[in-house]
């Protein structure tokens, strides 16, 4: 038995006895929940590393067969699946939240349905659970590849995708069951903040130790990002989260500091999860499977550094946008928007990039729907990332904050950029990984039309809705009283919120095919041809 | 004490002011090591990473 081995599963096994107490002694349900949840994972964890260890051989995996690299894809495989699970409980959720807003009853009249409690389930599903996944499962696979070597650790890797999504679990049932710190993006309680810088400091440990052991002299573009991506959070997560819990037995806690402080950390925080989570780690998938697919190289490798570099020392400062017009001071909102502006030149210096290195395969977007569906992508990250600085402006903010204007820029970015990159890679990953042909391109097709029609409908509904309602609420009449009571704003909203609903609809049933096509592919696909291949496959 | 503290403001205030020439001179450096034009044929090389097959 190795050290790890022995290490962490009497580490868990102790812990299991900590919830197990937890469980009896907590001072409210959710927390004993948890615990129990907690506890069971652990015992059936420690299990899982008992039956590993009977039944593997004496000796760990090697590092190479026969002069290659032995790449370690199990994790990638768990993580590869987790994604697409979540990525359709995610959209689901959305769906069903955004038909509450047209019809309020569907919230059932019941607390565990509320918009409230339902809408950070559909934003840290989508985000964190399936864009989570894609990430580290990219991560894991491109580190691999771009440095030749098998990922570091043994069961580590395993720690940082089971740990994650246990994570996810209970930040998700913590919300149903009204768990929340109440800070956007950041909700979880202290105990589910605990464990996830255990998993994270893992997977930067794991990234870092692959990287220090590669076998190629430089580190790839997209190893960067990857990086930029793990350091950035774990350093938001640490500076957005320092909490004193009521009881240590109990889910409640209370944020070190309160007031504009506490606005201003949040939004740091908020809009960085923006930048390193929903943008640098997704331009890594961009510069490592964009290229590999159209078997092009990247288009310019200078520019690559420069957009890296560029967005790095931009980015951290663009959160004040968040908060024109509050308490927040004068100069530090200007300071936001003032950087959220120049973002435009790594954004589109980066989008230029990434759709340059088409150059000399235009043709394929034709033949090939998964890269098509990349290449929207970027031309969506391009269009969102205009978007934004331009809503930074102050007098733009005036008129779109708190309107469905900033819905329809956040899921133009979300469908369109984040979600269809993260489409684009788990149809080149799940045949690389399993060694198979994807089942379908037609269907991929289908799911690539049906869903970008789901997006326009979504955006161009938002952005009427949105630029309507700030318009009602900034209208007076000629003796100065405001033209429209509230209520009459929210009756105009009801068409767009059921035109938004269809979009969200449309976007769902396409990942319902893709979730179709890749179980297809992965059980009843062909084997692949060329062997632990990269190579694209004919279109017709 | 009082020295001290001025000291102390000092140091701050030149540091809270040093940091931005530094950091611009860091993101010139590497703009310029981008774009020097002995480092092509590496960075050339390291675009052509993703396609290469073990």
């Amino acid at each position: 038995m190795t050290m790890g081995e022995a290490g962490l599963a009497s580490g868990l096994a102790v812990f299991a006895f900590v919830c197990f107490l937890g469980t009896a002694m907590g001072h409210d349900q959710a927390f004993s929940f948890h615990a129990a949840l907690a506890c069971a994972a652990s015992v059936i964890s420690v299990v899982v590393i008992g039956n590993r260890y009977l039944d593997r051989p004496a000796e760990l995996p090697p590092a190479e067969i026969g002069g290659r690299p032995n790449y370690n894809f199990g994790p990638i495989k768990f993580a590869s699946a987790m994604a697409m699970f979540w990525g359709i409980a995610g959209f689901t959720v959305g769906l069903i939240i955004a038909m509450q807003l047209a019809w309020p009853a569907l919230n059932l009249d019941l607390p565990w349905t509320t918009f409230g409690r339902l809408r950070p389930l559909h934003t840290s599903a989508v985000i964190f659970a399936f864009g989570g996944n894609v990430l580290i499962a990219t991560s894991f696979y491109v580190v691999q590849k771009t440095c030749r070597t098998r990922l570091a650790g043994d069961l580590s890797p395993w720690f940082v995708v089971v740990g994650y999504n246990f994570f996810i679990l209970i930040a998700g049932t913590g919300y149903l069951l009204g768990v929340t710190q109440s800070k956007e993006y950041a909700e979880p309680e202290w105990y589910a903040d605990l464990w996830l810088t255990i998993v994270w400091v893992t997977y930067l440990l794991v990234f870092l130790m692959t990287l220090v052991k590669r076998k190629e002299p430089h580190i790839f573009v997209a190893n960067w990002f990857y990086l930029a991506f793990i350091i950035t959070i774990a350093v938001l997560h640490l500076g957005n989260n320092p909490a004193l819990p009521v009881s240590f037995l109990g889910s409640k806690s209370y944020i070190a500091w309160g007031g504009v402080q506490d606005a201003m950390f949040q939004w740091w925080y908020g809009h960085n999860a923006v930048g390193f989570f929903l943008t640098a780690g997704f331009l890594a998938i961009m510069y490592y499977f964009i290229p590999k697919r159209a078997d092009r190289p990247v288009y310019s490798y200078r520019l690559s550094i420069i957009h890296f570099w560029a967005l790095i020392f931009l980015y951290i400062w663009a959160g004040p946008h968040h908060l024109h017009y509050t308490a927040l001071p004068d100069w530090a909102q200007t300071l936001g928007m003032t950087f959220s502006i120049m973002l435009w030149m790594p954004s589109w210096g980066g989008m230029i990039n990434g759709l340059m290195t088409l150059s000399g395969a235009w043709d394929k977007l034709r033949t090939d729907p998964v890269l098509r569906m990349m290449v929207v992508s970027v031309a969506f990250y391009g269009m969102s990332t205009f978007e934004g600085p331009m809503m930074s402006i102050k007098v733009v903010n005036s008129l779109s904050h708190y309107t469905d204007w900033t819905i329809g820029h956040v899921h133009s970015g979300a469908l369109g950029w984040v979600g269809f990159v993260s489409f684009g890679a788990l149809y080149c990953l799940v045949p690389w990984l399993w060694n198979r042909q994807l089942y379908s391109l037609k269907l991929v097709n289908w799911h690539f039309w049906i869903s970008t029609i789901g997006i326009v409908l979504y955006i161009s509904a938002m952005w009427v809705s949105g630029i309507l309602q700030g318009l009602m609420w900034r209208a007076y009449t000629s003796l100065g009283f405001l033209e429209y009571s509230f209520i009459e704003s929210v009756e105009a909203m009801h068409p767009f919120y059921i035109i938004r609903a269809a979009g969200g609809a449309l976007f769902l049933i396409g990942a319902l095919i893709m979730a179709f096509n890749l179980w297809m592919t992965v059980n009843a696909g062909q084997a692949s041809e060329t062997e632990g291949a990269g190579a694209l496959q004919p279109a017709e | 004490m009082k020295a001290i503290i001025q000291v102390e403001n000092f140091a701050s205030s030149l540091v809270g002011t040093l940091w931005t020439p530094v950091f611009v001179g860091i993101f010139i450096a590497i703009v310029a090591y981008a774009l020097w034009p002995r480092n092509k044929t590496q960075f050339d090389a390291a675009a052509r990473m993703p396609l290469r097959e073990d």
